[in-house]
């Protein structure tokens, strides 16, 4: 059994958010210049040579791309072999976030309740999706969330009858009707299968895929380059203002699901397309 | 490239066009969730605003907290339409001009053709890039919100764009229909 100090992983987790915050990941920044490149619209050209702007102050000045810092999501694949000692791994987390975001001069944005609406004045808790898996190391994923374009994503049941026009329906018709609100060029990411829940994490799992890289399966590559296709058809463009480049990407991840069941899941990321990745 | 100085005047905004780009030079407010519930919560109880917004403009940014040597932290526009609730009450108080980013309710729209308001967007997601038009910010509202208090700026050359103009032309349904391909 290896054993990992708590303390490394929090070590680890405060570096990660401060990163993943200020330095827009290069897969991220080269679709940008790849949409500027192709954009038809004079503004949007514009729109997007700002955003890479943005990016490069941010990285040489490291402080925030984007003042919405998110909801801090971690995927963590914990080896089975692993033994972390000196206090637990969700608190070895939280405590790398509180740190992080105190440091990095990050916002924070995490509401105890949603009723009551206190800030918990350090954005923990974190979202924290574990996996077991062989091994004896420990993968931490952060990809923090803006709400701008977490509040444009949107879950359906399909029936199997509606199949791959369903689907297609229903993520273009929602992010076109989402328009200027998150923030595009969006990755868009759709998770079809599963349950209902299961629907929703595949979506925002492909999020971390790199922007552009086509799902294996030739059927859902073939999907998402369709749904790309018609996204960018819209008109919406960079900033909503008009233009080609509506979306840099389509990621689809498909999964098992019931002989009755659909579900249907887009999460919409806007272009602050924030994720770091750290094997402990 | 047309700009404006706040205070605004009626005149000024109702000559602004949706599309056209502007920059700011002045003193702006910040407002969002929290703050726009509060402010239309004092207002119904018949209480001053803590802030007179006659003839100024409020920009939904809740900002990071600033580095040291910096006025403040990235700041860029928050999503509009969580505001769209509120806007139409302070508009009819004299409000001039809001900034955010994204789509606007009919009612807004509506009251701000009766009012001569302008809503102007700024480029969402750059947040570093606008910080460095900020020269100076203060929380003179609500402090125990946070970033959601409400912060006077002083900006110098802060670009947007007038996403509606008074006269509800509005330039996210001009430039998409612009590209827009049938099928898409
Ligand atoms: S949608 Fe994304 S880029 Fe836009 S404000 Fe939110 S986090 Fe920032």
């Amino acid at each position: 059994m290896r054993e990992v100090n708590a303390a490394d992983i929090t070590a680890a987790t405060r570096e990660m958010c401060i990163e993943a915050c200020c330095v827009l990941p290069d897969d991220v920044r080269a679709a940008l210049e790849r949409a500027r490149t192709a954009e038809e619209s004079e503004l949007g050209r514009e729109v997007l040579s700002l955003l890479i702007e943005n990016a490069d102050i941010a990285a040489g000045q490291q402080v925030p791309l984007c003042q919405d810092t998110g909801l801090a999501i971690f995927y963590v694949e914990v080896g089975q072999e692993v033994h972390v000692t000196g206090a637990g791994l969700r608190e070895a987390i939280d405590e790398g976030v509180r740190q992080g975001y105190r440091d990095g001069y990050l916002r924070k944005s995490v509401v105890a309740d949603p009723f009551r609406r206190t800030n918990t004045g350090d954005n923990t808790p974190a979202v924290i999706y574990f996996d077991i898996v062989p091994g004896d190391r420990i993968k931490l994923t952060i990809a923090p969330k803006g709400a701008g374009s977490e509040n444009m994503s949107a879950l359906t049941m399909l029936t199997p009858a509606d199949g791959v026009e369903g689907v297609r329906n229903f993520v273009v018709s929602r992010v076109v009707e989402a328009g200027a609100n998150p923030c595009p060029p969006l990755v868009i990411g759709v998770g079809v299968g599963g349950t209902m829940e299961g629907a929703a994490l595949l979506a925002k799992k492909s999020l971390v895929r790199k922007v552009g890289e086509p799902n294996p399966a030739p059927h859902l590559a073939q999907l998402e380059r369709e749904i790309l296709a018609a996204i960018n058809d819209s008109g919406v463009g960079p900033q909503g203002l008009g233009g080609r480049t509506t979306a840099l990407a389509v990621h689809v991840n498909a999964g098992p699901t019931h002989i009755a069941c659909l579900p249907c899941a887009v999460n919409i990321q806007c272009h602050a397309a924030r994720h770091v990745e750290r094997v402990i | 490239m047309a700009t404006l100085t706040t205070p605004l005047t009626e005149d000024s905004v109702r000559s602004l066009v949706a599309g056209e780009k502007v920059t700011i030079t002045g003193v702006i407010y910040t407002g969002r969730d929290a703050a726009h519930k509060k402010l239309v919560e004092a207002l119904d109880r018949g209480e001053r605003l803590p802030v007179d917004l006659r003839d100024q403009i409020i920009y939904y940014v809740g900002p990071c907290p600033p580095k040291p040597g910096w006025a403040i932290g990235s700041a860029g526009p928050t999503t509009s339409y969580r505001m769209d609730p509120y806007a139409p009450r302070l508009i009819e108080i004299g409000l001039r001009g809001m900034i955010g980013k994204g789509l606007r309710s009919p009612a807004v729209v509506e009251a701000m053709k009766r009012c001569g308001a302008v809503y102007l967007v700024a480029l969402g997601g750059a947040g570093a890039l606008l910080a460095q038009r900020i020269k100076k910010a203060e929380v003179i509202a609500y402090p125990e919100l946070g970033a959601e208090a409400v912060y006077r700026l002083e900006v110098v050359d802060f670009p947007v764009i007038v996403g509606i103009d008074t006269a509800g032309r509005d330039a996210y349904a001009q430039g998409t229909a612009k590209y827009a391909r049938a099928g898409g």
